[in-house]
């Protein structure tokens, strides 16, 4: 089978060599702005959105994406729903490498984000979560694929950009998927470091490897932490320093989205997304009232419940998991 | 025992957890799988093995994840893993079952949740793959659960995301996929259903009570095969259905829907 999808993201991995070995390898201060961040975007750059849709996602810097007005770019929908939603519904991508999009898993379906797909406005190029996992794996090997053994024989293959290879040492079929190497990656932890030195409790989908293929990474975290941290726990360095080029501190950044250890998801206000979505009047004001007419992330917390919303979500995952304690 | 009053998706969710045995290994989504494999942990296999896509391995869930990725699936887990991790334990061969949904299938479990229509500009997007074409592609054993009616069991499937037996004996293999994997069996609110052993096609092993072989043919939108030895599924029992209701969904986030 010959897929017919659009190859997005690939580089070449010696290119990839000359860009990762100019840049600084200094432990020097990362620490900037949700605005100096997201102006680390540029033009028809491809980007990463760390985290699993509902869960760990920088929140509050894909806001700020929106209010900069940026268009045009290629994203990855792996995993994804409310990150790439809020993307989708700002018009802020055009290309998307998608394994899983638009539907709150459980919770339901945003009509409106559902008709970007629907309407062509998007163009996608169709994968399974595991072969996107492997394309980041593939570029954070430094390689340009991996044979991996799913996909094989479906639309899911025809509609990929991916091809069908033969094993030189025992002949069997594999389907080879090209490295994924983004622009631009950004990602939301618990704990980072001025330098960028970044700690993930619980699981980390594929954030690991997204650091690792990534041109340009951008740290959001619940919290600032000294490097002792880091020094006293190395294997709690989830995110080395060296692949990182900025960090935001963003407490709360992941809401209404679950961030595990923290707080849970806020499913009252994911149901009143799904509801405003339903028609382009309402949906446009939702995004007017909880997007662009927010001073910052602070702003629309406090116009969905504020601190008292925060703290019955901080209580439900203290019940659940127990809270965060490094 | 008297009769005991349930919904479809009880029932549904009730004959899927009994599929299990113990000690062994399963990948599962949200929704009604998860529901039927916290049933089964708790009632019949305490020792199986589950894994979640976003990376958790073996958590004691407290009740329904909302997402595969939430603080749930991670409540006492032994280890939050990752993607790669958990789809190469699929790859090597570790995981006996997995556990899907889907909009469309066809006579030979082959699973569309990709689009209604055309593919550039469908009548309907559904989410795409996620884990299930590597957990079709991959685990031993493909379990399905989906509501039974003509527009979801049709051969006129608009895209296979994820695959069965695709056009049948030995595709799989030629296709590249592992050895001796595919579609297991699919449960409905009217049938439990395996596949042919020869022609790979859907084939109704048992019928639940209150439904007639009849209902089962007259919502499906191809010929189904029917096994020799048809039986009438085992209803829910009192214990299923206590321990569901009170433990495994007591806020009715599964149950409460219709099967439809």
């Amino acid at each position: 089978m010959e897929s017919v999808g659009e190859l997005l993201g690939f580089k070449n991995p010696d290119d990839m060599r000359d860009y990762f070995r100019q840049k600084s390898k200094k432990m020097e201060s990362k620490t900037t702005t949700m605005k100096e961040a997201v102006g680390l975007i540029k033009e028809k750059d491809y980007l990463a959105v760390g985290g699993f849709g509902l869960v760990r996602i920088p929140m509050a810097f894909l806001h700020e994406i929106l209010k900069a007005k940026i268009k045009g770019l290629t994203c990855a929908a792996f995993t994804s729903n409310l990150d790439t939603d809020i993307l989708a519904a700002g018009g802020v991508f055009d290309k998307t490498d998608v394994s899983y999009a638009v539907a709150f898993e459980a919770l339901g379906i945003p009509k409106m984000i559902r008709r970007y797909f629907e309407t062509g406005s998007i163009q996608t190029t169709e994968w399974s979560n595991g072969a996107l996992g492997w394309r980041y794996k593939a570029a954070a090997m430094g390689l340009s694929f991996l044979p991996i053994r799913s996909m094989l024989g479906t639309d899911t293959q025809l509609r990929s950009a991916a091809k069908e290879m033969v094993c030189p040492f025992s002949g069997m079929k594999y389907l080879a998927v090209p490295a994924l190497y983004p622009d631009v990656a950004v990602i939301h932890v618990h704990a980072a470091d001025i330098y960028g030195n970044a700690y993930i409790k619980g699981v980390l989908i594929a954030d690991s490897d997204i650091a690792k293929a990534s041109k340009k990474v951008i740290i959001t975290t619940e919290r600032i932490v000294p490097t002792e941290f880091f020094r006293n726990n190395p294997e709690k360095t989830t995110i080395p320093f060296y692949l990182v080029d900025a960090v935001v501190e963003s407490p709360f950044g992941s809401y209404p989205a679950n961030m595990p250890y923290e707080y849970f998801l806020d499913v009252e206000h994911l149901r009143a997304i799904l509801d405003a979505s339903k028609d382009e009047t309402t949906f446009n004001k939702f995004l007017e009232e909880n997007i662009y007419n927010c001073a910052d992330f602070y702003d629309y917390i406090d116009k969905n419940g504020g601190l008292r919303r925060i703290e019955k979500l901080k209580k439900i995952e203290r019940e659940m998991v127990g809270g965060y304690n490094g | 025992m008297g009769s005991v009053e349930y919904n479809d998706m009880e029932l549904m969710i009730c004959v899927a957890s009994r599929v299990f045995e113990d000690g062994a290994s399963v990948s599962v989504g949200t929704g009604v799988p998860c529901a039927a494999v916290m049933l089964a942990q708790k009632l019949y296999a305490p020792n199986l093995l589950i894994t979640f896509e976003a990376g958790s391995v073996a958590p004691l869930l407290p009740t329904m994840p909302l997402s595969v990725g939430d603080s749930t699936t991670m409540r006492k887990a032994i280890q939050t893993s990752s993607t790669c991790e958990a789809m190469e334990m699929l790859q090597r061969g570790l995981i006996d079952y997995c556990f899907l949904g889907g909009a469309q299938i066809d006579m030979y479990g082959n699973i569309n949740s990709t689009v209604i229509g055309n593919y550039e500009k469908p009548n309907v997007r559904f989410p795409g793959s996620g884990g299930a074409n590597d957990f079709a592609s991959m685990s031993w054993r493909t379990i399905v659960v989906t509501p039974q009616s003509p527009r979801r069991f049709t051969n006129n499937i608009d895209f296979i995301t994820t695959p069965g037996y695709l056009n049948g004996s030995g595709a799989r293999e030629k296709a590249g996929l592992p050895k001796n994997t595919g579609p297991y069996k699919i449960i409905t609110n009217m049938a439990v259903m395996d596949f042919d052993e020869d022609t790979k096609k859907m084939r109704v092993e048992s019928v639940h009570p209150g439904y007639s072989l009849n209902d089962v043919k007259k919502n499906t939108g191809f010929e189904l095969l029917v096994r020799d030895d048809l039986k009438e599924t085992k209803p829910p029992t009192k214990d299923e259905l206590d321990i569901l209701r009170n433990e495994v969904d007591p806020f009715n986030a599964v149950i409460g829907r219709r099967a439809e």
